[in-house]
């Protein structure tokens, strides 16, 4: 009879096709876990540095906006109000305790608090923040040019990066792992638009956005743009910080460049 | 040019693809599988799309998913698990191969003539086409001599996706860069803002699918076997006109 030969033929023909699909996602997946193949994926990431190092150069600014065009609803993203006691303690005093530490490869390490910060030329500016989620909001941002902090502080022949330590935790360790930092190198530092906010949208950054101190580095991703900095080191290698890929998200498999 | 072969039948295989053109088919083809599975994985993370610089996140333009869970299941994302980090990593990877690929296959395409001869339709075509619709909406496709070019539809087709869709999925890509929007702004205020590049991001390569689905129905309609044969080996066989024969 030729209809149970061809539901048969159907069914086996749907086990087939199951199976042979099972088969082709589980493949998928073993390779996109495997470290090997991670690694090589991850060849781009050089790629991407290069050539937008090479079209940006290192004054090439990012856009900036308008009064008008300020988001109204400017989303915060990570931690949004770090738990630690110290850290409690110092919003509850308007962080008026609070001092930045600026140590490492330079000359004259240097403990600035934020009306020291207040009093130094400040810059303003008006862009757009992009989430590696895929959003974007556009704020203002006023606070210390990097470049005038480091011209201070004198950095020393062997500082190639700096290292931002915050003061919130993201996941809990017994490592320390789980503790927010970043690194940026001197490329991005020197960047006229690379500055150290205190103020957001006219007003005192706001504790969900980072009080008192964020990074602003304009031609990167919001994860790049430590909030709640407590201190900034000039080092030569980030490799025996964290987990040694130059930042929290770095250290859970994204970009160290997040120019893209 | 490589001379035809004669078949049995009066059957006649002509070499319709040189192998620069079969390879960066394939190469495009694994290339837009996995910046589209990657593609999907990276929109998870925000599953909405707005129009102009910023996110409206009260209101965007249009919502993916019911917010419970991932909005794009994770068998058509790669990885097949939400993992926007590993996401980032096959799309920029592959993005970077398919620009490359892309860039041979252009300069081969232009400096060869191939462009002009096989793919700009003939002032002939053109007042035909309404003609050629009707028969490919018939699924009646062409056979002897005239099988031998692509046909007007299939040539303004494939014109539209090779120079205008693919290239759109690369700049609207740069585009959502906030790197290269330090260089590329104007790039940005085309497109109408971040937000706006990326919506006509995802809608290009919805396009694309389409194109994908088209593309399929017209070889397994024009004779899968053959259609087949002809992007891998390079020979197409044309079955004698049935008129003459």
């Amino acid at each position: 009879m030729t209809v149970p030969a061809g539901m048969n033929r159907r069914r086996w023909l749907q086990r087939a096709l199951a199976v042979a699909g099972g088969l082709a996602l589980s493949a998928c997946d073993r390779i996109a876990q495997s470290n090997g193949v991670n690694a090589t994926l991850n060849v781009a990431e050089g790629w991407t540095q290069h050539a937008q190092r090479l079209l940006l150069g290192r004054h090439a600014l990012a856009p900036e906006y308008s009064e008008s065009e300020i988001s109204r609803d400017f989303r915060a993203n990570g931690s949004t109000n770090p738990d630690s006691d110290e850290y409690q303690q110092l919003a509850q005093g308007n962080f008026a305790a609070w001092r930045l530490e600026i140590g490492g490869l330079v000359q004259r390490p240097m403990s600035l608090s934020l009306a020291e910060l207040r009093g130094m030329p400040a810059r303003t500016q008006i862009t757009r923040h992009d989430c590696v989620e895929g959003w974007s909001c556009i704020g203002k941002w006023t606070g210390t040019p990097l470049s005038a902090l480091l011209s201070l502080a004198q950095l020393q022949a062997g500082a190639r990066y700096l290292a931002f330590y915050c003061a919130d935790t993201l996941e809990l360790s017994l490592d320390g792992t789980g503790q927010y930092y970043e690194s940026i190198d001197l490329i991005d530092a020197m960047h006229p638009q690379t500055i150290l906010a205190y103020d957001m949208n006219d007003a005192p950054l706001p504790v969900p956005h980072g009080a008192p101190l964020r990074l602003r580095v304009e031609r990167q991703l919001g994860y790049k743009m430590a909030k709640y900095i407590m201190r900034i080191e000039a080092i030569d290698s980030f490799s025996s910080i964290g987990r040694g890929k130059g930042g929290y998200w770095e250290d859970r498999g994204y970009q160290w460049y997040a120019g893209i | 040019m490589v001379a035809d072969r004669s078949l049995a039948d009066g059957r006649v295989a002509v070499y319709r693809h040189p192998l620069i053109v079969r390879i960066t088919h394939w190469v495009n083809a694994l290339c837009l599988l996995l910046l589209l599975m990657s593609g999907l994985q990276i929109l998870n993370a925000h599953p909405a799309l707005d129009w102009g610089e910023t996110s409206r996140f009260a209101h965007p333009l249009i919502v993916f998913g019911s917010g419970h869970g991932p909005a794009f299941p994770t068998w058509i994302t790669l990885p097949g698990w939400q993992d926007l980090a590993r996401g980032r990593r096959w799309h920029f990877f592959f993005a970077w191969v398919f620009v490359a690929n892309g860039f041979i296959y252009a300069v081969y395409a232009l400096a060869s003539g191939r462009i002009r001869w096989t793919l700009l339709p003939s002032a002939a075509q053109l007042r035909h086409i309404g003609q050629s619709l009707i028969e490919h909406l018939r699924l009646r496709f062409p056979h002897g001599d005239e099988a031998r070019q692509y046909n007007v539809l299939q040539k303004l087709l494939y014109l539209a996706v090779l120079f205008g869709l693919l290239p759109l999925m690369v700049l609207t890509g740069l585009t959502m860069s906030p790197g290269m929007d330090a260089r590329l702004h104007v790039l940005t205020a085309l497109f109408g803002g971040r937000q706006s590049a990326r919506t006509v991001h995802f809608v290009t390569a919805s396009a694309l699918v389409l194109f994908f689905l088209i593309h399929i129905l017209a070889v397994l309609a024009a004779g899968p076997l053959t259609e087949m044969r002809s992007i891998v080996t390079g020979w197409f066989v044309i079955k004698p006109d049935r008129k003459s024969s």
